[in-house]
């Protein structure tokens, strides 16, 4: 398993152009970020958590990935009760840390709506292989060749600069310069990286010139990317889940505009 | 383009008084060129190192750039066209294999080319297997390209230019990088799919032996414009043999000279492993992943051992380990009293700069182990890492070994700008400038003109009679025969290791 060739296990999500994947992703961050209260956060994760397991990753998998969310999301609502704006009903209050209503509906409100928007954004991207996306990219929403596939090269380097790193620091410590504070080292190895990465990068550029890549010829693309009516009905369920979640919040009357 | 368009013959290359120089350089790289070569013929290209070859190979690649890249004099043509304007006519093969591949899977790497000049989708998916099959990498079209070795990898680069059915096939230094069985099968994979195409070649490479039952002339660049030879391989190396040879080119019937050995004398023992097992820790995993084990040897000073073994085997991983660079994952690996000198018996609890003058390391690639500005400076870090500043004593080591290994006259240069042979001497120069008494290298000789070659062996002999122990990982036999008292042959997973003295 590597970053650029993840493994995927087959399944319906995984087959879904990752142009939708992305779109739907960023709707849903979107419209969840339009209001801070808790309703409207609850009802799009609730309807999340029905479709999640449906996505195609083992259990493992999951909770790898959205490990650090789980940590983010309590500790980002907790700060907010103890620390975040007051108002409605003082509950308790130790020296200059205040608990109140208000806070509490907003720490709950952060809290779930990090998780409603973090966890599809994981768990789509953790079933697209970047190399589709990029096709995705390019023919779908036609960004420039240039861009795409260079930046999808770019990223087959970083595996590249793993390898480097741990060699960099056995060199520094072979060459009598490895027994520097932690801070001076990362900072000196991060520099020697870069010097690396930048000469990886243009022998690389050189390779892809040299196929004919950069050319002002139309290129064709190998593998077909189809927005197609899967596509389309998936997209039609990430309107559908703010949406919900939206009018649910208005009809609570707990919809608060953050922009009013 | 069609599918029935097997054979696409050769491209004609014609220079005419054809010159370049780099925009950063004063001097030419080459000048006065004048040049013909008929389709479907197999050139090796030669010349000393600076003569011009890979910027001649990339001008016809049409990779060099533009105006602001530099300067260009008289006429290069490729079938009566400009190189750049000629793409897809010309395919390259370089020499470092990582920087070759460009996307993750072995199927969409060959296909890119394909896609850049503009094939249908269909003849694209016809074009990549035939091309796989033809260099023969029998692999699934979705394998991961980072699982590949060198010489794969090498093949996959040579499909992805197969498959754009090039009239001219450019390899610049294909195999420097690769053991003797990726040699060979690159050499092979070249050699059969001229067979079919037709294709004219151009080649660049130190090692003259590999290309000369598929080359059918040799062209012999000369630094000072121009060209020195030209004309079928064996005559051409029956008249210049001799020069190419003292200009660094490997020529059958002139080997390196080498050099004279003291008696052996067994010096006192400084390493002992028994039952150990080598492996290195996976990023993002806990436990080492053992690569070999049971490996017994015992090391003593002016001794040297060879490390050699299929690719794989853990022969790095295991001088990395007898470097005190990584721990053991099994076993024991002892420092005896002789070297460690006061400190604890393990070598990897040692400090940094405890190891300097007791183990030096030379990396295979030389760049991972550059931490200075200047050649200078990069010797002095050794030094001073050592004590307070630099004594007077460590300015004369440095100086005396900046001459012993010819790079004095670079002594303000980046270490990154050298060239290859440069880079190798000084990464080899740094772990000298503190005197370890145990010195490991990996893969010394791998992609060195004779010359280099031939200086290193020198060095590292009078290294090792002078007392120092010696531990090389090698695929070449040449070396090995020459320097090394003994070999471990190492076999790979779990397997033993076995001393043939």
């Amino acid at each position: 398993m590597s970053l650029i060739t993840p493994v995927i296990r087959p399944g319906t999500v995984a087959r879904i152009n990752p142009v939708a994947k992305m779109l739907a992703a960023i709707l849903v961050a979107l419209a969840l970020l339009l209001s801070i209260d808790w309703v409207s956060a609850a009802v799009a994760l609730a309807l999340e958590a029905v479709l999640l397991p449906f996505a195609g990753l083992s259990a493992r998998q999951f909770w790898l990935r959205t490990a650090t969310l789980w940590v983010a999301a309590p500790l980002a609502a907790l700060t907010t009760v103890l620390y975040g704006k007051d108002s409605g009903a003082l509950l308790t209050r130790f020296g200059p840390i205040t608990i109140t209503d208000g806070s509490l509906d907003l720490g709950l409100a952060i809290g779930l709506r990090i998780l409603a928007i973090g966890l599809p954004g994981i768990v789509l991207f953790a079933t697209t292989d970047p190399t589709d996306l990029a096709d995705g990219l390019g023919q779908v929403l036609r960004l420039p060749a240039r861009f795409v596939l260079g930046g999808l090269a770019g990223l087959r380097l970083v595996g590249l600069f793993i390898e480097d790193w741990r060699f960099l620091a056995l060199a520094r410590r072979a060459r009598g310069v490895g027994d520097s504070n932690p801070i001076t080292r990362i900072a000196r190895q991060g520099f020697s990286l870069l010097v690396l990465s930048v000469r990886r990068g243009s022998k690389l550029a050189t390779a892809m010139e040299a196929k004919g890549f950069g050319s002002d010829r139309q290129r064709t693309w190998a593998r077909a990317s189809v927005f197609g009516v899967r596509e389309w009905r998936f997209m039609a369920l990430a309107v559908a889940i703010p949406a919900a979640a939206i009018v649910a919040a208005v009809l609570a009357g707990t919809w608060k505009f953050v922009l009013s | 383009m069609t599918a029935e368009n097997e054979t696409t013959g050769g491209a004609r290359i014609i220079a005419r008084g054809w010159g370049w120089r780099h925009a950063s350089r004063r001097a030419p790289a080459v000048h006065g060129l004048d040049l013909r070569i008929e389709p479907g013929e197999r050139v090796l290209l030669l010349g000393r190192s600076g003569a011009g070859k890979s910027t001649l190979i990339q001008a016809l690649a049409g990779v060099l750039g533009g105006d602001e890249e530099g300067d260009a004099t008289g006429e290069l043509l490729i079938d009566g066209h400009a190189p750049q304007s000629a793409r897809g006519e010309a395919g390259l093969v370089l020499q470092d294999p990582d920087s070759q591949v460009v996307l993750a899977r072995v199927g969409d790497d060959v296909a890119f080319a394909c896609e850049n000049l503009g094939v249908p989708r269909e003849e694209i998916w016809r074009r990549v297997p035939a091309a796989l099959a033809e260099v023969g990498l029998d692999l699934p079209l979705d394998h991961p390209t980072a699982q590949l070795s060198g010489g794969q990898k090498q093949r996959l680069a040579l499909a992805g230019v197969v498959a754009m059915r090039p009239r001219l096939l450019l390899l610049d230094e294909p195999t420097a990088n690769l053991d003797p069985a990726g040699v060979v099968d690159v050499r092979d994979a070249v050699a059969g799919t001229l067979q079919r195409s037709g294709a004219t070649l151009v080649v660049i490479e130190h090692r003259v032996s590999v290309w000369l039952d598929v080359v059918d002339r040799v062209i012999v660049l000369d630094p000072d414009g121009g060209l020195l030879a030209d004309g079928r391989p064996r005559e051409v190396l029956q008249t210049a043999g001799a020069s190419l040879a003292a200009a660094g080119v490997w020529v059958p019937g002139f080997p390196p000279a080498r050099p004279v050995r003291r008696p052996r004398v067994a010096g006192e023992p400084l390493l002992a492993a028994s039952g150990l097992a080598v492996g290195r820790t996976e990023f993002g995993r806990r436990r080492p992943t053992v690569v070999s084990s049971g490996i017994d040897l015992e090391l003593a000073a002016g001794e040297s051992l060879a490390i050699v073994g299929e690719n794989g085997a853990g022969k790095s991983t295991l001088a990395l380990t007898l470097a005190g660079l990584l721990a053991p994952a099994g076993g024991s690996l002892e420092a005896l009293p002789a070297l460690a000198r006061g400190l604890g018996s393990q070598p990897y609890r040692w400090r940094s700069r405890q190891l300097l003058t007791r183990a030096g390391m030379v990396f295979q690639d030389p760049e991972h182990q550059f931490l200075a500005g200047t050649v200078r400076a990069e010797l002095e870090v050794g030094p001073r890492a050592l004590g307070d500043g630099l004594g007077r004593a460590d300015t004369v080591r440095v100086d005396e070994l900046l001459e012993r290994l010819h790079l004095d006259h670079l002594a303000n240069a980046n270490p990154f700008t050298l060239s290859g042979g440069e880079k190798r001497r000084l990464s080899v120069a740094t772990a000298l400038a503190t005197r370890p008494q145990v010195l490991l290298l990996d893969e010394p000789t791998f992609g060195q003109d004779a010359l280099t070659w031939q200086e290193l062996v020198a060095l590292l002999a009078e290294l090792v009679d002078d007392g120092t122990a010696l531990v090389s990982v090698t695929h070449d036999r040449d070396y090995v025969e020459t320097i090394a008292d003994r070999s471990l042959v190492l076999h790979g997973l779990s397997f033993e290791g076995r001393v043939i003295v």
